[in-house]
């Protein structure tokens, strides 16, 4: 059952996709811990933080895409499911400072001592056990996405009024996590981060771990969502983006098939923002804000909604630009980012990606029907060779 | 009345909704018979189809009872439970999925497991397989399985349609206006795929279209403001004096 699933996920696209992030997984590091240097193909241990974060939010992007690209569901809220997964990793790297914070407290991270806080909050407890972060890190989003789309879906809350409360969402947990009585480090997040699993988190080899884990979890991801949309399920997926009445009287019940995938969705997003979180070496508030979502639909629109490469594609090269830009020209950045969108919108509607895949498409029923102009030319032409 | 449920396939008695103040059905009663097939008319606005959300649990009707299989209560279950429970709903604009391919449209639409996992898992067989083929012929789309719906041209949509709820294995079939649009030829064929498949279920047809209804030969209904104005074969109805009045004279 599992191995027809996964093999129903790999075509050519997803197989070259697949391998070039694991090719990625390994080259990347490799140039960066085997070269001295000053040799020219050298990757600077900055760099290798800079592309790691790259392909968490390409991850992200691939998760709002499952939601949005294949089912319809405008998401403008993702960032937040990516900001909690964050925020249960950096609790998680929290406790692993212990008593080498500036107030030396074995058990209360930085911020709780400087409020006066005599005991550790209930809801920090376990975050000394990466096995158990890593579990919240899927679990709390996942639980969030569940119970808010159950709600959702349930009353058939559709378009622009999902956009519009999905924003609503992160915008309540941005006020949230902004006090400072919530317990997460109000204002100034958490930071300051010391080891990972034991070890240093500044080091190179740990960027270069890093790195590789988040490449592997793209692709991991990148399988599972192949195998989800080319299963029967992710075709009712599509279809309830395209008629969902014709499949609510095909027999579906259309709010289980949008919270499942809604829910892995989120799940996704929240490894996403684990993985984010070490390589930056912050989490704050900042990280639910409702443009932080609303960036993270443009990455996909630009790269090609609906297919799942362009999303991941869309991301690196909207944040490779970014990168670039604000360094050079920092006050244009948000002008190339408006025009950018501008011009995908009125001129590649479908995305870089979809847009690539349309030509394909189009030259291949060209060539079929070359091919059978040919044929029939031939057919005709026969009797006359016989003769 | 309440003996007739038990052998009848459909039973709606007194069912009354109104919208806003406006009274879209009132007091609408009629009983469709397992294997029948039953035309529809009525003016617009007589409530034609909103009698088929109110079987199909789109709508809750304010009164009335609302019977299938003799004791099951439609009024009470939604759209996917009476779906799944076999009656299928074609709508008067073709609705099939367009970015899938015929075959695909298909697929879905057969009468498989609905869930989330059942379908995650789902692997085709050579049952389905041969299902979808035998159904492709009936609607005539053969050569055009591995096409986008959206290809299709607006006849073949709905023979599409019409065969995607083949495909759901119904008992009771619910056809809104399924020649509108069609030219002559697609018409007559039409009348005759709808009769081959009457003959394994009931199909009930909301049509304006007379010379179709001619075509079909069957007992008719027609609806005017909310109710039941005249039932019987359709010369029958056609000399209904209000009928005349209500429908055909306008």
């Amino acid at each position: 059952m599992i191995t027809s699933f996964l093999l129903k996920s790999f075509d050519r696209t997803i197989v070259i996709a697949v391998a070039v992030i694991l090719g990625l997984a390994l080259i990347v590091p490799a140039l960066n811990l085997l070269t001295a240097p000053d040799h020219p193909l050298h990757v600077p241990t900055y760099l290798v933080s800079l592309f790691g974060k790259y392909l968490t939010y390409a991850l992200l992007a691939l998760a709002l895409d499952l939601v949005w690209g294949f089912c319809g569901i405008l998401s403008l809220g993702h960032a937040a499911f990516f900001a909690l997964g964050g925020y249960a990793m950096g609790m998680y790297l929290m406790r692993q400072i212990g008593a080498r914070g500036s107030y030396g407290n074995p058990l209360l991270p930085d911020f709780m001592v400087f409020l006066n806080w005599k005991e550790l909050p209930w809801f920090w407890y376990g975050f000394d056990m990466f096995w158990f972060a890593a579990l919240m890190v899927v679990l709390v989003p996942g639980m969030l996405a569940f119970v808010f789309g159950w709600f959702a879906f349930r009353s058939r809350v559709n378009g622009v009024y999902l956009s519009i409360i999905t924003q609503a969402m992160t915008f309540a947990l941005l006020l949230a996590f902004f006090r400072n009585d919530m317990g997460f480090g109000g204002n100034n997040g958490l930071t300051d981060f010391k080891d990972i699993l034991g070890f240093n988190i500044q080091a190179q080899g740990t960027r270069a771990a890093l790195f590789a884990a988040s490449a592997v979890a793209l692709a991991l991801s990148l399988i599972l969502t192949s195998g989800m949309v080319r299963s029967k399920y992710g075709k009712i997926l599509v279809g309830v983006r395209d008629a969902e009445s014709r499949t609510r009287f095909l027999g579906y019940r259309v709010e289980h098939f949008k919270l499942f995938a809604f829910t892995i969705s989120a799940m996704m997003a929240g490894v996403a923002g684990a993985l984010y979180v070490p390589q930056v070496g912050i989490i704050n508030p900042g990280e639910f804000d409702p443009a932080n979502s609303i960036e993270v639909v443009i990455w996909t629109a630009v790269g090609g909604r609906g297919t799942l490469i362009g999303p991941i594609i869309g991301a690196v090269l909207v944040n490779g630009g970014k990168s670039v830009f604000t360094a050079a020209f920092p006050e244009f950045w948000l002008f190339a980012l408006g025009g950018l969108f501008v011009l995908v919108t009125l001129f590649l509607p479908k995305g870089i990606v979809g847009t690539l895949q349309g030509w394909r498409a189009r030259r291949k029923e060209y060539r079929k029907a070359a091919a059978d102009e040919a044929a029939r030319g031939q057919t005709a032409a026969e009797p006359v060779a016989a003769e | 009345m309440n003996e007739k449920k038990p052998t009848s396939l459909l039973y709606l008695d007194g069912v009354s909704v109104s919208f806003d103040g406006f009274k879209a059905l009132n007091s609408l009663s009629f009983v469709i018979e397992p294997g029948e097939l039953r035309a529809i008319i009525g003016p617009n606005g007589a409530g034609k189809t909103t009698m088929m959300d109110i079987i199909t649990g789109k709508t809750r009707p304010d009164t009335g009872e609302v019977f299938f299989k003799g004791d099951i209560d439609l009024t009470k279950r939604d759209e996917a439970e009476i779906a799944q429970l076999g009656i299928g709903r074609k709508f008067q604009k073709p609705t099939v999925f367009e970015s899938h391919t015929v075959w695909d449209n298909l697929e879905l639409a057969l009468n498989r497991k609905r869930g989330v996992f059942a379908t995650l898992f789902y692997r085709m067989t050579p049952e389905d397989n041969a299902r979808i083929e035998e159904i492709l012929s009936t609607v005539r789309l053969s050569n055009r399985r591995n096409d986008l719906a959206a290809s299709l041209s607006h006849g073949q949509k709905q023979w599409l349609e019409i065969g995607m709820l083949l495909a759901q294995e119904p008992e009771l079939l619910l056809v809104d206006e399924p020649v509108a649009g069609m030219t002559d030829a697609e018409t007559a064929e039409t009348a005759i795929l709808l009769k081959e498949i009457a003959r394994t279920r009931s199909v009930v047809v909301v049509e304006h279209d007379m010379g179709f209804i001619r075509d079909l030969g069957v007992k008719v209904t027609c609806l005017a403001e909310g109710s039941v104005l005249a039932e019987g074969s359709i010369d029958f109805v056609s000399a209904d004096q209000k009928v005349i009045e209500n429908y055909l004279g306008r």
